[in-house]
């Protein structure tokens, strides 16, 4: 770096005090002048600039806020200078950069107290999104023409053919894990064959749907909140309005029925992938041959388990697709939100499902199915 | 050179089997306006990304004071990124922090030793100078119009004291109004500061308003550069389109002063003419 901007003090012989300033003043070199010049309390009558090489808006500002202190006035000082310090000399000096904060038991009851309304609002946008959906549900049953089936089938595409991979591999692999971990509990009581029980019910009744659900709020809630998100932003969704085009009717609809209508395949299909994982794993630790494994399969799984998954996916799926939605749908302004919501979409969408399915549980323990 | 501050050679830009660039030369003095226009895809902003190093270029030589830009990566010829200054389209401001913080970025980035005080000084009066309101300070980007944020990206891209400064299309999306308060901006804040600025731009009146030399980007290369003045003389169709369509008459005719009679009469007799 070049050489540092330096000062001298120098008494004048009428009693005056002038601080003569050399060097180059720009951002690179002033920095130890700044310290200094803050720290200086004596009376300054004049400064001087004519040994100064070169000068920034770094530098002028600092001749500037000097003088001014010290009410001194420029000498020396050259046309561009001049120029410089008096283009950052009007400059409100006290004008405040943050703003202040409350303390902070005050932010933490704002906070709370805006959470609050949040939820509560929240709660009243998601029942008039859900009666939306209801309302253009019907208009679309009297007027079966507008329906989008094209939407509809490509959504079937994103939500169902292309989660096969995942939600497969990720099925099996629980399968195993179920097994293997039940194989050696029970392996203390002499109980290993009543591992096939815990896979077969486990899997058909509780864990294929809920995992399977999990993975779509991941993969599918998530892109619905981004999508539907994006085009409020680019003010597409505005444009369907001004056109006509219900936005609930062409995006909403068509994301809740392929959710709808993907969710009891993927969950039948995860929940197939889990037994085969189960299976193998007890035929290669407990050396149960498949076959007994599914004469046994049948004999302790009620058919009534694979209802309950049935029953439960689609619900599972309309959750899901309608948070997503939702939550596109919240976005306002900048796309900041868009991932805010999107989260919010997840989060929000796993939540509902896990209370539900508790719900469910404790519902078709209570009707007898168990 | 010393008075080139931007030197570009043989540049090369492809995207796929589509040539943006082909052998572009082009030459930035020191203290100068340079206009860069030319019709959509023609590469003008790819130009700016190449100098400023977000574009690798497929051949070619770009010096940037007098040091090579090329391949170079973010934390490398620092010296020179602290020299320059960008402001990009939307302003590019860092939507989680305040305007002040902005313009606070690059300064604590390349000078951490200044004292705290310095540095809320040093933004308050760099927001001053760009011509925002003080109370903009504390405000978040999402708070500022579009003028007040291309207001804000200026003022961050000043923080450094550049000598270079990057305009890409700053009066896109601005009224008139705002667009030639920005002009005027821009033209003090060069002869205060003794910028450099290499400004791309589709606005007629911010090239008549205020720049020195215009290049022109057709046919993959800067076919001609100059003062506007000269650049009507060309026939290259192109420029005869740009400057002599409506739009621009209309420009011309706005910033005409009374010395430069000749050349007015030449637009009317033009205009007689397309009529």
């Amino acid at each position: 770096m070049a050489k540092a901007a330096e000062f001298i003090e120098e008494k004048l012989p009428d009693g005056g005090t002038v601080l003569r300033v050399s060097g180059p003043m720009v951002i690179a070199s002033v920095n130890g002048l700044d310290i200094k010049l803050r720290s200086f309390d004596d009376a300054i009558n004049e400064i001087d600039l004519s040994a100064v090489t070169r000068m920034d808006t770094v530098g002028a500002w600092i001749i500037h806020r000097t003088a001014k202190h010290h009410d001194a006035s420029i000498i020396g000082a050259t046309d561009h200078a001049k120029r410089l310090i008096d283009a950052v000399g009007d400059t409100d000096e006290d004008a405040p950069l943050r703003i202040r904060r409350p303390s902070s038991l005050v932010r933490f009851l704002t906070e709370v107290g805006d959470g609050i309304i949040v939820a509560g609002l929240t709660l009243l946008n998601f029942l008039g999104f859900v009666g939306q959906v209801v309302k253009a549900a019907f208009m679309l049953m009297l007027n079966p023409k507008r329906f989008r089936i094209h939407a509809v089938v490509q959504h079937f595409d994103m939500v169902g053919v292309r989660a096969l991979g995942i939600v497969g591999l990720m099925s099996f692999l629980i399968g195993v894990v179920i097994a293997q971990q039940g194989a050696v509990q029970l392996r203390q009581f002499g109980a290993e064959v009543f591992t096939v029980n815990l896979i077969g019910r486990l899997t058909l009744r509780e864990l294929g749907i809920l995992m399977t659900a999990i993975m779509v709020a991941g993969r599918s809630g998530s892109a619905f909140a981004a999508q539907i998100g994006t085009m409020k932003i680019t003010e597409e969704i505005d444009a369907m309005r001004t056109i006509g085009v219900v936005p609930v009717e062409a995006l909403v609809i068509p994301r809740v029925i392929a959710a709808i209508i993907m969710m009891p395949l993927l969950g039948m299909y995860a929940s197939m992938l889990s037994l085969i994982g189960g299976g193998l794993l007890c035929w290669i630790v407990l050396d149960i041959p498949p076959t007994t494994f599914i004469q046994r399969l049948r004999e302790v799984t009620p058919v009534t388990d694979l209802y309950i998954g049935l029953i439960k996916a689609p619900v599972f799926g309309a959750i899901i697709a309608m948070a997503g939605c939702f939550q596109g749908m919240q976005v306002e302004g900048n796309s900041e939100q868009v991932g805010l919501k999107t989260t919010a979409a997840v989060v929000q969408a796993i939540f509902l499902v896990i209370v539900l399915d508790a719900f469910f549980a404790v519902f078709f323990s209570n009707i007898g199915w168990d | 050179m010393a008075d080139t501050i931007i030197s570009v050679r043989g540049l090369t830009n492809c995207f796929g089997d589509q040539m943006i660039h082909e052998d572009l030369d082009l030459d930035v003095k020191r203290g100068e306006i340079l206009g860069v226009v030319g019709g959509s895809g023609t590469g003008k902003s790819v130009l700016m990304r190449s100098i400023i190093g977000l574009q690798l270029p497929q051949a070619g030589e770009i010096r940037v004071f007098d040091e090579g830009m090329i391949g170079k990566e973010e934390d490398e010829a620092t010296d020179v990124r602290r020299r320059w200054g960008v402001l990009f389209q939307g302003g590019a401001l860092f939507s989680t922090l305040t305007v002040a913080e902005n313009v606070q970025v690059p300064l604590r980035e390349f000078y951490p030793e200044f004292s705290r005080d310095m540095i809320d000084e040093i933004a308050r009066y760099k927001i001053h100078l760009s011509g925002l309101p003080a109370d903009a300070a504390y405000k978040y980007p999402s708070e500022l119009s579009g003028g007040m944020k291309k207001r804000a990206g200026l003022a961050r891209a000043l923080a450094m004291d550049p000598e270079l400064l990057f305009l890409d299309e700053p009066t896109a999306g601005l009224d008139p109004i705002g667009a030639a308060n920005f002009d005027n901006l821009t033209r003090e804040l060069k002869e205060t500061l003794g910028l450099t600025v290499f400004l791309i731009t589709h606005d007629l009146d911010t090239l008549y308003a205020i720049c020195d030399r215009v290049a022109v980007l057709a046919d993959r290369k800067v076919i001609a550069v100059g003062p506007i003045d000269d650049l009507l003389a060309t026939d290259h169709p192109w420029i005869k389109e740009y400057f002599s369509g409506p739009r621009g008459r209309t420009a011309k005719r706005g910033h005409a002063k009374p010395k430069d009679t000749a050349p007015k009469s030449g637009v009317d007799k033009q205009m007689i003419a397309g009529a």
